[in-house]
């Protein structure tokens, strides 16, 4: 029995009855892993002997037997949370041999609820990038298409929920980093509202943007993940102290009612033409189960992606300032200290990284801070506003996940600008603080690459996108489809 | 908004950041960054001057605690990452005379 195309709920059900251990079900991942991973190479690093010991211990507990959510469940981590005793180096050449030396707080989580930390995936450097192939050590290849990029930057964990390498993975997403690897991939990603997930143990990109999420291969089991994951932590200075539901509770109840709103903005010209049929078929279906469909208005948009391109790398040149080979990382000497900073920096950061370093630190250096970084925030201001608005006319909005589909490696690596709107439906959900999930909803035909619906909500109505999410899906058939390898 | 992005001046901003960078790459960046600072110069279109900024969008403010003793992680475990560490401290290059 392939006990690795399971779901979590699929394989929660054997472990409880006690009809497989979490040894097996580890074993399967990583003989899926042995067969596949050299072609893919999805994980950055795996410990087959250090996850055998942990089902070991959670078989020998008894723990896979009892009510834990995910007892017996081996989960894998993007290369940029940290996980105690297992390297983290954020894909970066400035981290290389670094060893996570606590839990982040989503572990301790995953800890408590009896998973199995397997491994790490590749990402685009520290997170910046929307195809990891900014990972400094190597590019992932996506499942569907080798030939072709898996999105980013946390394509590594997307590509291995995709290929059954994974039963669920945990990303990070800044301006879609969760949501545009999942639709290029063709898994669910979830990114949660600010706040609702900590993220203490997370290695910061853009603070004020950053949020941990999870890659599953169905609505179901992102609810589970969630549920595992949310909730308040003193640690973290910006997580609210809000109860966690139990988001699958909604799932009986449909979508019959509910009002999605369509951003007019969203169908752009230029966009790939049956990633637009396949997102007006996805909001018919919607429209047969019962919800009502309204137009609405995003009318900043437009100046989103310029937003964000701001924010993000300002707050990234103040985090990355850490990188000074002192502390932890790399150090290339110099004749002196600041000498010393520089050359560090310029050996161990890559391209995409140091081209944001500049960016961020221009904007928020002397007689540019207004004119630059204070502009973008107030544009950020309207982007905010115009979803509140939105949500006043509608439960929830859908949009296609990306204006494309999965492009080919090296496409875009020379036009940073080009790379940068690939996130264009993604980026303004960062900004306004919400939360949203892309989940399957077709292909293209030749070649046949998955394409991902977005479902966006309001800030902690998890519950509602998730529902949402759920009922098309349950109507819907592509979730199944896996890629030959 | 400063739309003179002929003043960008890597080498300076570089300094700044504490990063080096090579000749080629200077050039490399200040031409990708040039048109990524055209793009940008779009947000110049709207009135913001009534427009409060948004720094974060945590519904939180002034997340106070009791300033006490707990316990973190032991000294030795976190230098064991350090490039250079000696007698329980971090080792840098000289920094004062």
């Amino acid at each position: 029995m392939s006990l690795h195309t399971l779901t979590i709920h699929q394989l929660r059900e054997k472990l409880r009855r006690g009809a497989v251990s979490a040894r097996e079900a580890t074993q399967s991942l990583l003989d899926r892993i042995l067969s596949v991973d050299s072609r893919l190479k999805a994980y950055l690093w795996l410990n087959a002997e250090d996850a055998l010991a942990q089902a070991d211990a959670i078989d020998r507990s008894g723990i896979a037997r009892n009510g834990k959510l995910l007892g017996g469940v081996p989960i894998a981590i993007k290369d940029v949370i940290n996980v105690e005793g297992q390297p983290c180096t954020c894909a970066s050449k400035i981290l290389k041999g670094h060893t996570s030396v606590y839990d982040a707080f989503v572990v301790q989580r995953l800890r408590e609820a009896g998973a199995i930390l397997l491994g790490r995936t590749n990402m685009d450097e520290f997170a910046m990038g929307s195809s990891t192939e900014n990972s400094s050590w190597g590019i992932t290849h996506n499942p569907w298409d080798l030939e072709c990029i898996p999105g980013g930057s946390s394509g590594g964990s997307a590509a291995a929920v995709a290929a059954d390498e994974a039963f669920a993975a945990l990303g990070s997403d800044t301006g879609g980093s969760i949501r545009q690897p999942a639709s290029l991939c063709g898994c669910v990603g979830f990114k949660p509202t600010y706040g609702r997930v900590s993220r203490y143990g997370l290695v910061a990109f853009a603070s004020s943007l950053d949020q941990i999420g999870p890659f599953t291969k169905t609505v179901a089991d992102g609810a589970l993940m969630l549920r595992v994951l949310a909730g308040h932590d003193p640690q973290d200075s910006t997580s609210v102290p809000r109860p966690v539901p139990d988001y699958a509770k909604m799932f009986g109840d449909g979508v019959k009612g509910l009002r999605i709103g369509l951003p007019k903005e969203y169908f752009i010209d230029g966009m790939n033409r049956e990633v637009e049929v396949a997102t007006r078929a996805a909001i018919k279906k919607l429209q047969e189960l019962g919800a009502e469909i309204v137009e609405i208005s995003l009318p900043h948009t437009d100046y989103a992606v310029a937003v964000y391109y701001l924010i993000a790398t300002a707050e990234a040149s103040a985090n990355l300032a850490r990188f000074d080979g002192v502390r932890y990382g790399a150090r290339v000497a110099g004749e002196d200290v600041i000498d010393m900073y520089g050359k560090t920096r310029g050996a161990g950061f890559g391209p995409e990284v140091k081209r944001r370093i500049i960016l961020g630190t221009y904007a928020l250096s002397a007689g540019y801070y207004d004119a630059y970084y204070v502009r973008a925030q107030k544009v950020r201001t309207l982007i905010r506003q115009d979803f509140e608005n939105a949500f006043e006319k509608c439960d929830a909005i859908v949009t296609p996940t990306s204006p494309e589909v999965a492009f080919r490696i090296g496409e875009k690596t020379d036009d940073p600008l080009k790379m940068y709107l690939s996130d264009i439906f993604t980026i303004s959900v960062n900004l306004a603080g919400i939360c949203g999930v892309s989940l399957p909803c077709g292909f293209t035909n030749d070649p046949r690459l998955p394409i991902g619906l977005q479902i966006l909500g309001k800030s902690f109505d998890e519950e509602t996108v998730l529902r949402v999410a759920h009922a098309y899906e349950q109507a819907t058939e592509w979730h199944k489809a896996r890629p030959r390898l | 908004m400063a739309n003179d992005t002929n003043q960008f001046d890597v080498g300076y901003v570089a300094h700044l950041a504490r990063l080096h960078l090579t000749e080629t790459e200077k050039q490399k960046i200040a031409s990708q960054l040039k048109d990524t600072l055209a793009y940008v110069a779009k947000l110049n279109e709207l009135d913001v001057s009534k427009v409060e900024p948004t720094a974060h969008a945590t519904p939180l403010a002034n997340v106070l605690r009791k300033d006490e003793v707990r316990p973190s992680i032991d000294r030795a475990t976190i230098l064991k990452n350090a490039p250079e560490q000696a007698r329980d401290l971090f080792i840098v290059p000289k920094i004062v005379e």
